[in-house]
Order: C-alpha cells, then structure tokens, then sequence
C-alpha cells in the first residue's frame, strides 16, 4: 500500500470527482469532498515522511519503466508542496458548505465540489508528476477546473473573468506544450529526469533556447507573473468566495513550482544564467510587479480585488527570490510560497465569511463590522499584519530571509526596495483597518452577527498557523532549505 | 538544409500567428475562441510533422515495413486534443451565458457594461467628489 | 519565592495575560480597572524584586523558542532595562489610577479596548527592556508600535485617524525601512545580535559599513523622534491624556532613546563609537534636534502640542548622552530617561487634568486658572522645575551628568547647546504656571475650587512628589546607571 503512495495521492481525488455527482445530496456531498481531500493530505503527510527518511521515490506508472512510461517522482520539494495544497484544500472545505449555501443556487453545489476536487487533482498531478507531457495533461485538468470554478460566482462579471482567464491560461497552456514539443524533438523524451541528463550535450542548440523561451513565456502567463497578471484580479475578485480562499493559496504555488522545476531540475541553473539574462528579467519583473500591483491594491473597493492585486505583488517576491539565483534566495522563495498560501488562505477565507453575513465584498460596506464581527475581523488584521510582515507573523519570516538573500548577492539597493515595498502593503491594510475600526456603519448591521463556527474554525486555523510557523520555523526553513540545497545538487 | 525543405514548420508558424492575431485583434468572443482553436490546432500539426517519417508507417511489427514513424508524438497530440475540444467546449458555454448575462458577445460592449457597474459602486463609496481617486477599470 | 527567571517571564506575561481578563470583563468597569490595577501592582512587586538580582550581580538570563537558526527569542536582565522597566512599571500602575478618572470623567467609548491595548503596550515595554538581543527587543517594538495605534485613533473622528496615519506611517516606516535593515545589515556583518558589552562587530569590520549601520540605526529608530522622523509624536496627540502621559512621554518614546542606548553601548561599544566619523554627524543632528524642538515647543499655543514638542526636545538629551560615547554620557542619559519620565508625566496629568476639570486645552486659555486648580497647578510647577532640571527636583541630575560627559568628551557645542536649551525649557514651561497663579482676570469673589476627579488628581500628586524624592533618593537609580559599564 505505502509503495502506491505517490499515486494515490492523484488518483483518489480523479476518482472521486465524478463520484460527488452520483451523491447528489449537498451536504453528503460536502463531507465526502473532506474526506477526500483529507485522504489526500494523510497521503502527503505519509509521502513526505517517506521521502525525508528514504529519499526521492520513485513510482512507476502501471509498472513501465522510465523513459517509456510515465514516472512519478516525490522529492522534497514537491512532496513539501502536496502537503500544503492538500493541507489547504481540506481546511479550506471546511468552511465551503455554509459559504457556498449563501452564494451558490442549490443545485450548483454538486458541481462545485466536483469541479474543485478535478482542480485539486489538476494540481496533485502538476506536483507529482514526473514527466513533462504529463504535466501539461494535469495543468490543463486543474485549468479547465477553476475556469469552471470561476465562472460559477454570482456576479456577472465571474463570466467574462473566466473567459479573459480562458483565453489567457490556453495560451499560456500551449505554449507550454510547444516548448515541450521542441525539447522533444531534441532529445527524444519527455521524461525529466532524462531530459536534465541529454539536456547538456545541446545547451548550445537555438531550438533548446526557443523551447525554454516559449515554456518561460507560458508559465508566467500561468502564474500571473507581472505584466501577464491582468486576468487575476477579476478572476479572483468575482469568483465564489471558497473558489478565491482555494486558487490564490495553491494555483499560483504550483505554477511557481512548475518553473523551478524546469529552471533547476530539467535545464539547470547554469544553462539559464548563462543562456539569457533572465535573472535581470526576472529581477525587474519582480520588482515592477511587487510596486505595480501593491500600488493598485491602493486603490481598490473591493476587498477581493484587493487582496488579488496583493497576490500579483507577493508573486513578485517569490520570482524575485528567483532572481537572485542562489541557494538562499531559492530558500526564501519556497519559503514564501508556503507562507503566503497561509495568509492569503486564512484572508480571503475570512472575506468569504463576511461576504456570508452582509453578501458584499465591498471595501465600505465593512465599515463598522469590528463590533459586530470582532474574531473575523482579527483573522482579517492578523492575516493583513502577516502580509506586511511584521514580527512573529510567517509574512516577517520570508521577508527576512528575503532580505538576507539579497544582501548576501550584495543587492543592498533592492534589499531597500524590498522593504519599501512592504510599506505599501501597510497602506492598503490600514485603509482596511481604519473602515473596520474606526468608521461608523454605511449599511444597517443591525441583523449582522459572528460568522458561523464552521467557518470561524478554519480561518482561525489558518491564522494560528500563520502565528505558529511565524515563530516555530524548523520546518518550513528546514525543508525549504533541504530542498533548495539538493536542488542545487543535483544541477553542478 | 534548405529554407523552404522545412515548410512543414512554415505552415506551423503562420497558422500560430493568425491564430494569435485573432485572439488579440478580435473584439467577438466567438471569433476570439476561432483564433484560439487555430493557434492550438497549428501546435498540433508541429507535433505530428515531428514525428513523422518520410516514406515510413505506423509501427506495425510486419516484415514488410521496414521504417516506422514515431508514434509517441502522435498519441501525445490525441490526448492535447482532447484538452483543446475541452477548452473550446468550455469557452463556448461561457459564451453562451455571457450572452444571457450581459445581451452582447462583442468585448467592447461588455466592457462598458462592466464600468458603469463599476462607476456605481465608487459612487456608493466616495460619493461623486472623490471619483477622481480611483483609477478606470 | 520565585526563580528569578520566572520572574523575568512573568514580567512579561502578568500583562500580557491580563488582556484576555480585561476583555472577559469588559460588562463591569469596575471590575475591569479591578483587573488592570491588580496586573499593575503584580507588575510592580515583580520588578521591585527583580532589583535586588541586579543589585548583586547574578545573571538572569531566560532562552525562549529559536526563530531562526541562531536568533531566539531570549532575555536577560542588565541595569539599563531594570531601570527602563522599574520606571515603566512603577508609572503604569499611577497612570492607571490616572486613566480611571480620566476616562470616567470624560465618559469616554470603547474603554474595554483602551486597556485591553494599554496593557498589551506594556507587556511589550517589559519585553523590549529585558531583550536580551536586537532581535527580540525589534520584535517587541514593532508589538508596541502596533498595539499603541488602537489609542492613538480612540477617538475615531477623522482628526484621530489623521493622527493614526502620522504615527503609523512614520513609526512603520523608519522601523521597516531602516531599523531591520540596519539589524539584518548587522547580523549579516557581525554574524549575532546578542547584547554585549563592548560591542559585537569585529575589528576588521570596515568603517564604511558600521558608520552607515549607526545611522541607519539612528534613524531607523522612529520611536526616540530624532528630527526628521519626529513628527509622529506631535500626532499622537490626538489620544486621550493618559496615552499622551505614559506611552508618548514615557514608555514609547523611552522605548526609543532606550534602543538607541543598547544600540550604542552594547552593539556598537563606546571604543567603536569613539572611532566612528558618522557619530559626530549623528551627535550634532540631535544637538539641533533639542534646540529646534525647544524653538517649536514656544510656539504652541496648545498645552499638550507644546510637551509634545517639549518630549522630542528631552529625548535629545539622552540621545546625545548615548552619542557622547563617555562614560558619564551614558549615566546621564539613561538617568534621564528616569527623570524626565516622572517630569513630564506629572505635565501630561495635569494637561489631562485641566482639561477635565476646567476643558481647556489652549495655554492662552489658562490665565488665572492656579486658583481654581491649585494642586494641579503646583505640580505642574515642580513638573516644570524637574524638565528644566533645577533642584530640589530629580531632572537636576540626568542634566548634571549629561553636561560632565559633553565635558569629559571635550564637546564644547555640545556643552552650549545644553544650556541654551535649559534657557528656553524655562521660557516655554515655567510661564504656564506663573501666569495661572499670578496674572489673568484675578478671582471674583470667593475662590471655587474645582480639581479633577479624585483618581487623577492623586495621580498627578504622586508624579510631583516623585520628582522631588527623586533629588534625594538618587542612589538606587544612580547604582544601575554606573553598572551599565
């Protein structure tokens, strides 16, 4: 059973997906989605203690070896990475009955919870594949998943996101496979282990450095990289509540992980550096994107929206650790995809549970609500705090590991720039700060009280793990370190 | 090698360039979602081209055959395949609500629709002096 | 009795648990302030008996949990914290008392919170004086920056939140910008950020980089309101009086000028400061700060605007203590800290007090007001005397060591700038009380007297009379001050 791990870990949310339309029964339907995706998480939990005490697994589809068939292969990174998604996903679901039963239709329920679960397999699949074609196969499933997701928010406006975000993902998609596609030609195959070890030989090639330029271009688009963001605010801003607290904590995780991967294990550190100068890219795209994207959550009235544009900035950072191309700076990256996904789980979890009680996200409308929904309101505070990076919070944690990255490349001026930064995201949460507390209600309240406990419990969850790892951070640092060290290893 | 030799890979080219011409250029959602079937299909002829040999067969194990095209390449593109008729599938039914929602499928018309909603709601919030503050979406 | 390592903790703790007891009984002020005032005084016997550890030399030293490879959250207890939280500690309680009468008086909203947040701020003051490295005593000044806000904006009106913005914006930024810059500069320099005598950079640390380190430590600790970041302090005014009397004169403020001291004697070392071109630069921006702060001071027309400037101005003085880089220097500077804390406390009462009482807030306003407020007035008075630093008050004495270690550094501007300001602190302090006894619209038929609540006018009296024990008593304050070398 325990050798079977790595596929179950796909398998079980593939195969229950279209399980939850025979259910029918909403609420029987929710609890089996938990289930299931905590099935999920035990596996991850089961994977990762394996590969911290063996090493890297490796799984062999339907017993074909290697190079012929599809491998799946756990190593630190991805295996601490399925622990998080699935880890949010379940905790996430907690909260899903009673905020979906506020802003979906009846009927719909059943679609949600199978279209999340495909999403949930999509991004299982991405992590623990691997192959390169598979990969696009499970990009494309968790894709057309949250398209769906998306399109099923209550606004109008959900529709036209998830088409601007159609449109952009298959682009995105296919240019992915063309990269894949010309590697392919190349070297004759798709498995990534392979293609790290024939990669070598051609590094001179022209057609291996268009493949990467098309599969970098692709996943950026993916991963809302700055300026390739614009179809991440309204997705965000106008999907249902749950849809957002899912997406912005994993999707963008594991689009980020998908270019490590294909930066470290598949091409290599040195062929990127020295091929194009893509750590100066993606330094001034980090940059751009952290001050862009910070300065426009500014000026934002939807609390959704707000916390999407922070999303682009916080990619931003995790790109920027990118940049900087050393041991440390992965760390702080991997770091900061772990964390974020905390705050940004734990935030947009809370709003959904305001959405729940006054079935608006606007920025005015939350004037007020500290009285009446005082601990959401904290988990709000506590997760915009974490975001700013204030001590004993995760967000301090990655910023100081951040900082430290760049003064060891000696980058002392964007060190400055850094921490600048953070000082716009004070800006867009205080401004949430002073509607929450300090300003007299713009809409009646009088019915309003604290978000249910099905609710409350997962958010504060999420918020007391964002205090925890702020303080206990042996694991996070300590696999995030491991994983960027052997990533390092295994490329000379 | 000859330019024109590789006019396999020409045809792939131009078909992903009218395709993504299409996708930015159009303002019809249903014209867009053409463009985007084109640029996809044009990926999948690049991978067929790839894999396949001149003068060769499919890899039937017979005596008379002696040179075999890859059919890897060629199982790969009935899975991408698959992706894409999903993808369009999926985009037309958006379409479709689109249509429902807003009584227009040309992105310009629905892109005032969605200002004036925005417009409303930094009314609400600012009242009409301060409308200034917030950037046009 | 207790270990004196839980004793350390519990320092930090008592106030720390007391919130969750305050908001538990926020349905009942009185039992409510009950609660306050117990932490208050629990707080006070701990840190009285933490004293004598100091007094005999033991160590007391408490690892916490490791944030970092090699950063932990640990304490330890020196003269120069056991001072900073023997003042913080004895003040909280008086200025509880304070509040009491302040807040009833004012009939003021949300005093649940107001508590709530006062005794987080002084959990975190325990926490910064008893830091035993840079990283936790950072920690605990950003908690402190955060959990002052909520009194800051009390008030909730658009002034307030202005206000609010001000001190958020300013503190935030110098912290963030320069003061963690400044730290992880110095753990990546020195490679620890453990307080020790004598300083932790290495020999062969170029010049450049622990002179730009001082400044950016300079600057980047907002809270001591070296100008240009001073300009939070004068904002905070919007708070209610007791905020304005115990955290922006005496524990936020003393917060900052504390830093800086552990900064400069324990991160730098007198040695390296000495040797630091960037030092004299600092030392003369201070000079200007007490000088152009005094000048501002006499322009206010509003009693609390004109402390305000009046604390900036004082914050100077320690400063400069810490830059003279002598060891006098240093006892008159964490002296001060002492001293003017009880100073200008008693000033901050009796703004507070006035205002209850009389609801005045302009200094053009209060001709003639000694008769109806006598005892407020007199306090004010011997608060007066103590900031400008003439005896029988305790204030004569952090002046009197500053201006030996201006000597023995042979800092003749320094020196200068010292006794001008004592000039002006006269001209923009003493007026207010002389003119309320002495000038003014003289009282029509029989005297009324009308004092402000109970509560706070024993409060007021306490400080005032603390001033002047504290001419006499210096003994206790004058032992931790030479021990910090």
């Amino acid at each position: 059973m325990t050798a079977h791990l790595p596929v179950l870990q796909v398998i079980v949310p593939l195969l229950a997906a279209p399980l939850c339309l025979f259910l029918r029964i909403p609420r029987l339907v929710s609890i089996f989605a938990i289930l299931v995706s905590f099935a999920a998480f035990l596996i991850s939990c089961g994977l990762l203690s394996q590969v911290l005490n063996h090493g890297t697994l490796i799984y062999e589809m339907g017993g074909w070896a290697a190079p012929w068939g599809i491998e799946y292969r756990i190593d630190l990174l991805n295996g601490y990475l399925l622990l998080l998604i699935t880890g949010v996903s379940t905790v996430v679901l907690v909260a899903a009955q009673s905020s979906i039963s506020r802003e979906l239709p009846e009927n719909r329920h059943t679609f949600f919870y199978t279209a999340y679960l495909l999403c949930l397999t999509g991004l299982l699949g991405i992590l623990a594949t691997g192959d390169a074609f598979n990969l696009f196969v499970f990009l494309e499933i968790s894709a057309l998943s949250s398209y769906t997701l998306i399109a099923l928010g209550n606004d109008r406006r959900a529709l036209t996101a998830s088409y601007q975000y159609l449109i952009m993902g298959t682009i995105g998609a296919t240019f992915i496979i063309i990269g894949v596609g010309l590697m392919y030609m190349m070297t004759g195959t798709l498995n990534m282990h392979d293609l790290a070890q024939r990669l070598p030989e051609i590094y001179k090639s022209k057609t291996v450095l268009s493949a990467f330029g098309f599969f970098i271009v692709g996943v950026c688009l993916k991963l809302a990289l700055f300026p390739l963001h614009l179809w991440l605010p309204n997705a965000y801003a106008f999907a249902p509540s749950i849809a957002t607290a899912f997406l912005a904590a994993t999707s963008t995780k594991v689009a980020v992980y998908v270019l490590i991967r294909y930066i470290f294990s598949i091409f290599g550190i040195e062929f990127v550096t020295t091929s194009i100068p893509l750590s100066e890219i993606f330094l001034g795209l980090g940059l751009a994107g952290i001050f862009a994207a910070s300065i426009n959550a500014i000026y934002q009235l939807n609390i959704k929206r707000l916390f999407a544009y922070s999303s682009v900035a916080q990619i931003g950072y995790m790109i920027l650790g990118l940049a900087i191309g050393t041991q440390l700076g992965l760390t702080a990256t991997l770091l900061h995809m772990f964390n974020h996904a905390l705050m940004k789980g734990a935030l947009f979890l809370a709003i959904g549970a305001v959405v729940y009680r006054i079935s608006s996200s606007q920025l005015n409308h939350l004037a007020g609500l500290g009285k009446k929904m005082p601990w959401t309101m904290a988990a709000i505070v506590t997760g915009g705090l974490s975001l700013i990076g204030v001590p004993l919070t995760v967000g301090f944690v990655s910023k100081w590991y951040l900082v430290v990255a760049l003064l060891d490349k000696g980058w002392w001026p964007v060190a400055v720039l850094v921490l600048l930064s953070s000082l716009l995201a004070v800006v867009y949460v205080w401004r949430l700060v002073e509607w929450i507390y300090f300003t007299p209600p713009r809409i009646i309240l009088d019915e309003v009280e604290e978000a249910p406990l099905s609710q409350l419990i997962p958010i504060w969850l999420l918020v007391l793990a964002n205090l925890y790892f702020g303080v206990d951070t042996r694991l996070t640092v300590g696999v995030s370190k491991l994983a960027a060290q052997s990533l390092f290893g295994v490329t000379p | 090698m000859n330019i024109l030799g590789l006019y396999n890979y020409w045809i792939v080219i131009i078909l992903i360039l009218i395709g993504f011409f299409i996708v930015i250029a159009h303002e019809n959602l249903i014209k867009k979602l053409v463009g985007l079937t084109i640029f996809q299909t044009a990926v999948f002829f690049f991978y067929i081209s790839v894999g396949k040999i001149k003068g060769a067969t499919a890899p039937i194990l017979d005596d008379r055959w002696q040179l075999y095209s890859n059919p890897l390449a060629h199982c790969l593109i009935l899975t991408a395949i698959v992706v894409g008729i999903s993808t369009t599938a999926l985009g037309l039914a958006l379409v479709v609500r689109i249509q429902e929602a807003y009584g227009s499928i040309e992105e310009d018309e629905i892109q005032t629709q969605d200002t004036q909603d925005q417009l409303e709601c930094q009314l609400e919030a600012y009242g009409p002096r301060k409308q200034f503050l917030t950037k046009r979406i | 009795m207790l270990s004196p390592e839980l004793m350390l903790l519990l320092t930090i703790l008592v106030p720390a648990c007391a919130v969750p007891a305050i908001l538990a009984t926020g349905f009942s002020a009185n039992l409510r302030e009950g609660v306050t005032i117990t932490a208050s005084l629990l707080l006070i016997v701990l840190v009285s008996s933490l004293y004598g550890t100091v007094d005999d030399g033991t160590i007391v030293r408490l690892a916490g949990p490791e944030l970092f490879p090699g950063l932990s959250l640990n304490f330890s207890i020196e003269p120069l914290g056991m001072l900073f939280s023997l003042v913080a500690g004895y003040l909280w309680l008086v200025t509880t008392v304070y509040a009491i009468g302040y807040m009833r008086g004012h009939d003021e909203d949300n005093q649940t919170r107001f508590y709530a947040c006062f005794a987080i701020a002084i959990s975190s003051v325990m926490g910064i004086a008893f830091a035993d490295n840079l990283f936790t005593l950072f920690i605990f000044y950003e908690v402190l920056t955060l959990s002052t806000y909520p009194l800051v904006t009390h008030a909730g009106t658009q002034k307030a939140k202005l206000g609010g913005r001000v001190y958020l914006g300013v503190l935030l930024t110098t912290s963030v910008l320069f003061l963690l810059l400044a730290i992880i500069g110095t753990w990546y320099t020195a490679g620890t950020l453990d307080f020790a005598a004598g300083g932790i950079f290495p020999a062969d640390t170029p010049t450049v980089v622990t002179g730009s380190l001082l400044v950016l430590f300079i600057f980047g600790i907002g809270k001591a309101a070296i100008m240009p970041f001073h300009r939070w302090l004068p904002a905070a005014m919007v708070a209610p009086t007791p905020v304005s009397a115990l955290l922006h004169a005496v524990a936020v403020v003393k917060a900052g000028v504390f830093t800086v001291m552990k900064v400069c004697v324990y991160i730098f070392g007198l040695d390296l400061l000495n040797r630091l071109p960037t030092t004299d630069v600092m030392l003369y921006l201070a000079a200007a700060t007490v000088l152009i702060a005094s000048i501002v001071a006499m322009r206010q027309d509003n009693l609390k605007a004109r402390l305000a400037y009046s604390t900036v101005s004082q914050l100077g003085y320690i400063t400069i203590g810490a830059l003279l880089a002598t060891s006098a220097g240093v006892v008159g500077g964490s002296m001060h800290i002492a001293m003017h804390a009880f100073g200008k406390i008693t000033l901050f009462f009796c703004a507070g007090a006035i205002m209850v009482a009389a609801h005045k807030t302009e200094i053009s306003q209060m001709r003639g007001l000694g008769w109806q407020m006598p005892i407020t007035m007199t306090a004010f008075f011997i608060g007066s005397l103590s900031i400008i630093g003439l005896p029988p008050t305790g204030g004569t004495w952090g002046k009197w060591f500053l201006m030996t270690g201006a000597l023995d550094a042979g800092q003749w501007p320094i020196m200068a700038v010292l006794m001008l300001s004592s000039l002006l602190n006269i001209a923009y302090l003493l007026p207010i009380p002389l003119r309320a006894f002495f000038s003014g619209p003289s009282p029509q038929g029989p005297l009324r007297i009308k004092e402000a609540p109970l509560p706070s006018l024993l409060a007021l009296s306490v400080t005032a009379i603390g001033c002047l024990v504290l001419f006499f008593l210096t003994n206790p304050l004058y032992r931790l001050a030479t021990a910090i070398l």
